[in-house]
């Protein structure tokens, strides 16, 4: 029977599927130990055996077989990309290389040694970046990852072996896993495994096993890493029994806050809230409060550090300016509805928690206990900010040394307790334009100048009246507190202002944006505001009106960056995630660069360079604010035009077809006339004039063909056709097709070949009429006259082919490809046809989803075979089924 | 006046009316045209025609907007022209009371067959007892059909389809108006009955099911039941 070709859509189809695949994340199977030398990389090793076995296509990210001879032995026989050399102080090091990988798009990957450190130069700081980059490019991974990397058990396997943990993962990485396989060793096996050297080599094992593997810190170890599997297990079960649950940000109902500041105790805080949190299931807040209090280097270093992991922990950080911490949390905590307020015992001094309880009205209270020792830092008092410039210094002891020169002269006019009045009035009035400190050298400075050139006996230090001993005390004290509570108040001042500054930088910002009427004018406003209130240049770079990504910045951008930035712009589009200045990914770049994202794909790129050396919290949170507001407005710009664009397409596409309508009318109605007329003078006249009156009916008939084949054509090319798919009786469109031929048919004869009972079929009748019936003259045009048509339906394999053979001659064989090209007519063909018949069948049958070949017979003859996918079976029709 | 049936023809084209003028007077009509739709509303209501023929591109009014004009006080048999891509149009304007369609270029044979079924629908006002073309007879009251005198057995479905087919003979049902009539309202888009259903009858009612003479479609639109 019939061969049929390789059909195209299952090679289309299958691209597709592939397509889909690659949108849907990697899926991440992590083997965790207790520690080092329990075999993880060995297992995964052999579970990526397991896999090629299976056929699946594992490559080898990277592995780290520390000279352990089982695991080498493993190693081959998988294919590995070859790591990345970088250059970090002279020497080579070797990281895994991540580019090369996404490159060669393995369908999994097996990458060492989770929560390892890249070295400077790579594109993301640690490997689980790079692990779920891989995973969001579609990659599954299997990943190793010992029990003390985790962040929240990094604390307690520091204190159970003694040894500080530097390397860790957040949780939030071991929480998105998909699996997670133990790997399991008693201690006993371990040691014994250390022993044979097959761990480490000898020297460094009997060292290790004096200090990290002693049996207790093992066991216990062991336990973690058992309770930590068995707590996942227990969540996915409660998962599991309680159904799909949807999981927004109020999961339960509860919310909790806690206060983070540059004491490390905020670590200690923050894991145990990220415990409860979990525990109850709910969101969790970690506020800063933004006081005057100027914070050194280290303490920058360790509030950005505890900030982060807050983040990475599953915390929304909010941040706040505001004098009075404890008024500031319970500001927030009604704000945010916050249900329970977290606290450390060791927070600040026994007042600050006091204060929290009775301020904290009906909010719940939970405490965190204290440590067994502080770490050794100094509760400090609250001191007033003390950084003026030392010009202000200056100016403060000047003025006062002034008005004591201006005294010392009129001394005996007024005498020395006006003086003193004197001093403590020009003392009081400092405060309103300099700091605290220039304020406390002048109230001093003024004590001693008092005492030393006004108080008797003059020119000493010595007092001897005692009124005078309370005089200058009193004054130095006045002096000291009213300068020091005036800097208090005007550092308030300032922290309200800052907030207040905040809300309107937004404002201005919404403003704008909620203003502007296209594209250029939301990118304006972006660049506008954030320059005014940044003091930063930007650059922004929006996609492609089909969504792909764009080729260069958008022109009303202030800031030029060179090639290498572009390719973090570039990144950044493609992973949605920021990346720059400021961050872990990239971070050798002038500038920062967030993604601007769209609900389907991402919209652009939005980059900003700061103008100064440091990224303050704040900054950092009314920054995402900006990038957010300027994303939502792009997203609604971007909607506009495409609204536009429709309406413009649907207005053209209805000025079209009426013209359409008009010419169409126009051609045939002559046509028209010219056929009926004949018909009837046929019908009316004598016999011998009706041959003269068949030629002008055969001409107008061809006429009539060939302006329909061209308004076809006309109406394929423009998209005017919509099939209307529906359920078709098979034999009836064939019948149709071939009664449409029958003056043309000559001597040909047409043998219809249809199974009994074939099942109905989903296509636009006239359309497939319209195509069988070209394939029918194509057949009838080139064939000798006297020979058979067959029209051929058979289904097989879920398709339906429906094939015209013929036995004549055939196609030529470099005809073949171009057959159904428009305006194609096989060289030496007879006149009579434009050549658009056979491209016009193809059109119609694409239109339905179907495929058209051609091809010559084994046998002789030519045959066109017409496939469409076969649908599912209508549901039987019910109708009353007794016999009538 | 004369026993000839009148017919109006509204079309626009000069052509097209002379052309129609010519075939219909020569089979027996008497023709009236109107050249607008203006025009054609106010003789089909002051000549009182047996039939309008109506053309769908008029210059100033949608062909089916005139139907439905008509149609509100009148149930003269409506023929409309058109042209073969806007079968869309046709179907609609079957569905909205148009009796039957023809499509330009027409041949004069099936304009007449076309309108002859039009106007004997119409003017049979008694309840026909049965109906036969060649060889098939359909007894109504007696609810039995016969092929070449031999008993055809049909399912009560069956038959409500082919009944509903005899009394509109020689013109052309859709779809909609079929499963709305046999299956009731609900099931108008299911075109697959009828398919299913009309390939039964077929098997028991025609010479060569494969090539149907009885029962035909009009492709894209629905059935015919042939007259002859």
């Amino acid at each position: 029977m019939p061969e049929h070709q390789r059909p195209n859509p299952d090679s289309l189809l299958q691209s597709l599927r592939q397509q889909e695949e690659q949108e849907v994340k990697g899926k991440l199977k992590i083997f965790l130990g207790m520690c080092a030398g329990v075999g993880k990389t060995y297992d995964m090793l052999r579970a990526g055996h397991e896999a090629k076995a299976k056929g699946i296509e594992v490559v080898i990210g990277f592995v780290e077989t520390h000279s352990r001879k089982e695991t080498e032995a493993l190693v081959g026989g998988l294919e590995a990309v070859p790591r990345k050399q970088i250059e970090y102080k002279g020497a080579v090091l070797e990281e895994m290389d991540l580019d090369a990988i996404l490159a060669r798009r393995p369908k999994l990957a097996l990458v060492d040694e989770l929560a390892h450190t890249n070295v400077e130069g790579s594109r993301h700081r640690k490997r689980y970046q790079d692990v779920l980059e891989l995973i969001d490019q579609g990659i599954d991974v299997y990943t190793t990852v010992n029990v003390q990397h985790l962040e929240s058990r990094a604390d307690t396997v520091a204190q159970i072996t003694g040894s500080i943990v530097r390397e860790t993962i957040p949780d939030s990485v071991f929480e998105v896993a998909d699996q997670v396989e133990l790997v399991d060793l008693t201690p006993d096996e371990l040691l014994k495994r250390l022993a044979e050297g097959k761990v480490y080599t000898p020297e460094r094992s009997r060292r290790a096993i004096q200090n990290f593997f002693r049996k207790g810190n093992l066991t216990a170890l062991r336990e973690m890493a058992l309770r930590l599997t068995a707590e996942r297990v227990d969540k996915q079960l409660r998962q599991y029994m309680q159904g799909q649950r949807i999981s927004g940000p109020w999961k339960s109902g509860e919310r909790l806050l806690i206060h983070v500041d540059e004491n490390p105790d905020s670590v200690r805080l923050i894991r145990w809230a990220r415990r409860v949190a979990q525990t109850m299931n709910a969101s969790w807040i970690a506020l800063h409060v933004e006081t005057s209090r100027r914070l050194g280097e280290p303490d920058k270093n360790q509030l950005a550090k505890s900030i982060k992991l807050a983040r990475e922990l599953g915390a929304e950080v909010i941040s706040t300016a505001d004098e009075d911490v404890v008024a500031a949390l319970v500001r927030i905590a009604n704000e945010q509805n916050v249900t329970q307020v977290l606290a450390s015992k060791d927070w600040g001094h026994k007042a600050i928690l006091q204060r929290l309880l009775t301020e904290s009205g009906n909010l719940d209270l939970l405490l965190l206990g204290g440590k067994e020792e502080t770490e050794g830092r100094t509760k400090r008092l609250q001191f007033p900010e003390l950084h003026s410039g030392s010009s202000q210094y200056l100016l403060a002891a000047g003025v006062v040394i002034a008005v004591s020169s201006v005294c010392f002269f009129i001394q005996d006019l007024i005498g020395y307790q006006t003086v003193s009045l004197l001093l403590l009035f020009v003392v009081v009035l400092l405060p309103l334009r300099f700091g605290a400190g220039p304020v406390l050298l002048a109230a001093g400075l003024s004590a001693l100048l008092y005492d030393f050139f006004f108080l008797p006996p003059l020119f000493t230090f010595v007092v001897r009246q005692a009124d005078d001993v309370l005089m200058l005390g009193a004054f130095f004290i006045v002096a000291a507190v009213t300068g020091v509570l005036t800097a208090r108040v005007r550092a308030r001042e300032k922290a309200v202002r800052i907030r207040e500054e905040r809300a309107t930088a937004l404002f201005s910002l919404t403003k704008d944006l909620s203003g502007s009427r296209s594209q250029d004018e939301v990118v304006w406003a972006a660049v506008d505001n954030i320059r005014r209130f940044f003091n930063a240049e930007t650059i922004m770079y929006l996609a492609q009106p089909d969504g792909d990504i764009f080729t260069k910045a958008h022109p009303q951008s202030n800031l030029q960056v060179d090639e290498k930035e572009f390719g973090v712009a570039a990144w950044v589009y493609w992973n949605e995630k920021r990346a720059g200045r400021f961050t872990d990914t990239l971070p050798f770049t002038s500038a920062t660069y967030f993604p601007l994202s769209g609900p389907r794909y991402p919209l652009g790129v939005i980059g900003v360079r700061l103008p100064h050396n440091d990224f303050s919290l704040d900054q950092e949170t009314l920054l995402e604010n900006f990038v957010n507001q300027i994303a939502s407005a792009v997203e609604r710009e971007f909607l506009n035009e495409i609204a536009k664009r429709a309406t413009i397409l649907e207005e053209s596409e209805r000025l079209y077809k009426t013209l359409f309508d008009s010419v169409s009318h126009e051609l045939r109605t002559p046509i028209a006339a010219i056929m009926s007329a004949t018909e009837t003078i046929m019908r009316n006249k004598c016999e011998k004039d009706n041959d003269v009156f068949a030629e002008i009916h055969t001409a107008s008939e061809r006429l009539n063909r060939l302006v329909e084949n061209l308004l076809d054509m006309t109406r394929l090319e423009s998209g005017l056709i919509k099939p209307k798919l529906d359920w078709c009786d098979v034999r009836d469109v064939v019948n149709a097709a071939v009664q449409k031929v029958s003056e043309e048919i000559g001597a040909h004869s047409i043998h219809v070949d249809i199974p009994e009972d074939f099942p109905l079929l989903k296509l636009d009748f006239g359309l497939m009429e319209q195509a069988l019936v070209n394939l029918l003259y194509n057949a009838i045009l080139y064939t000798p006259s006297d020979t058979t048509i067959h029209i051929h339906v058979h289904s097989s394999d879920e398709r339906v082919f429906m094939n015209v053979e013929d036995n004549g001659p055939g196609f030529p064989k470099d005809s073949l490809k171009k057959l159904f090209d428009k305006f194609y007519r096989v060289p030496g063909s007879k006149t009579g046809g434009t050549g658009l018949g056979l491209s016009i069948a193809k059109g119609f049958v694409e239109a339905q989803k179907g495929i058209i070949t051609a091809e010559n017979r084994q046998e002789g003859g030519a045959r066109f075979s017409i496939q469409l996918p076969l649908s599912a079976e209508p549901v039987s029709p019910t109708g009353v089924s007794s016999e009538q | 006046m004369s026993n000839k049936p009148t017919i109006l023809t509204i079309d626009d084209e000069v052509q097209i009316r002379r052309l129609l003028d010519m075939t219909l007077s020569s089979d027996g009509y008497r023709v009236i045209s109107a050249e607008t739709a203006e025009e054609g509303i106010r003789r089909g209501s002051t000549d009182r025609p047996d039939l309008i023929m109506l053309d769908l591109g008029l210059p100033d009014a949608d062909g089916l907007s005139v139907l439905k004009r008509i149609r509100e006080w009148s149930t003269v048999p409506i023929v409309i022209l058109s042209v073969k891509s806007a079968e869309s149009d046709i179907i609609e304007c079957l569905n909205a009371g148009a009796d039957d369609y023809l499509v330009k270029p027409f041949r004069s044979g099936e304009l007449l067959a076309r309108v002859r079924a039009a106007l004997r629908h119409h003017t049979t006002t008694d309840v026909e007892k049965s109906f036969q073309v060649r060889d098939l007879v359909v007894d109504f009251t007696a609810r039995i059909v016969k092929k070449s005198d031999a008993l055809v057995h049909l399912t009560a479905t069956e038959y409500s389809l082919l009944a509903l087919f005899a009394r509109n003979a020689g013109r052309v049902l859709t779809h909609q108006f079929i499963l709305q009539n046999v299956w009731g309202p609900s099931y108008v888009e299911q075109t697959e009955y009828t398919r299913v259903y009309v390939g039964q009858l077929r098997k028991k009612i025609e010479d060569d099911p494969s090539k149907p003479n009885i029962l035909l479609t009009e492709s894209g639109i629905g059935y015919r039941l042939a007259l002859e």
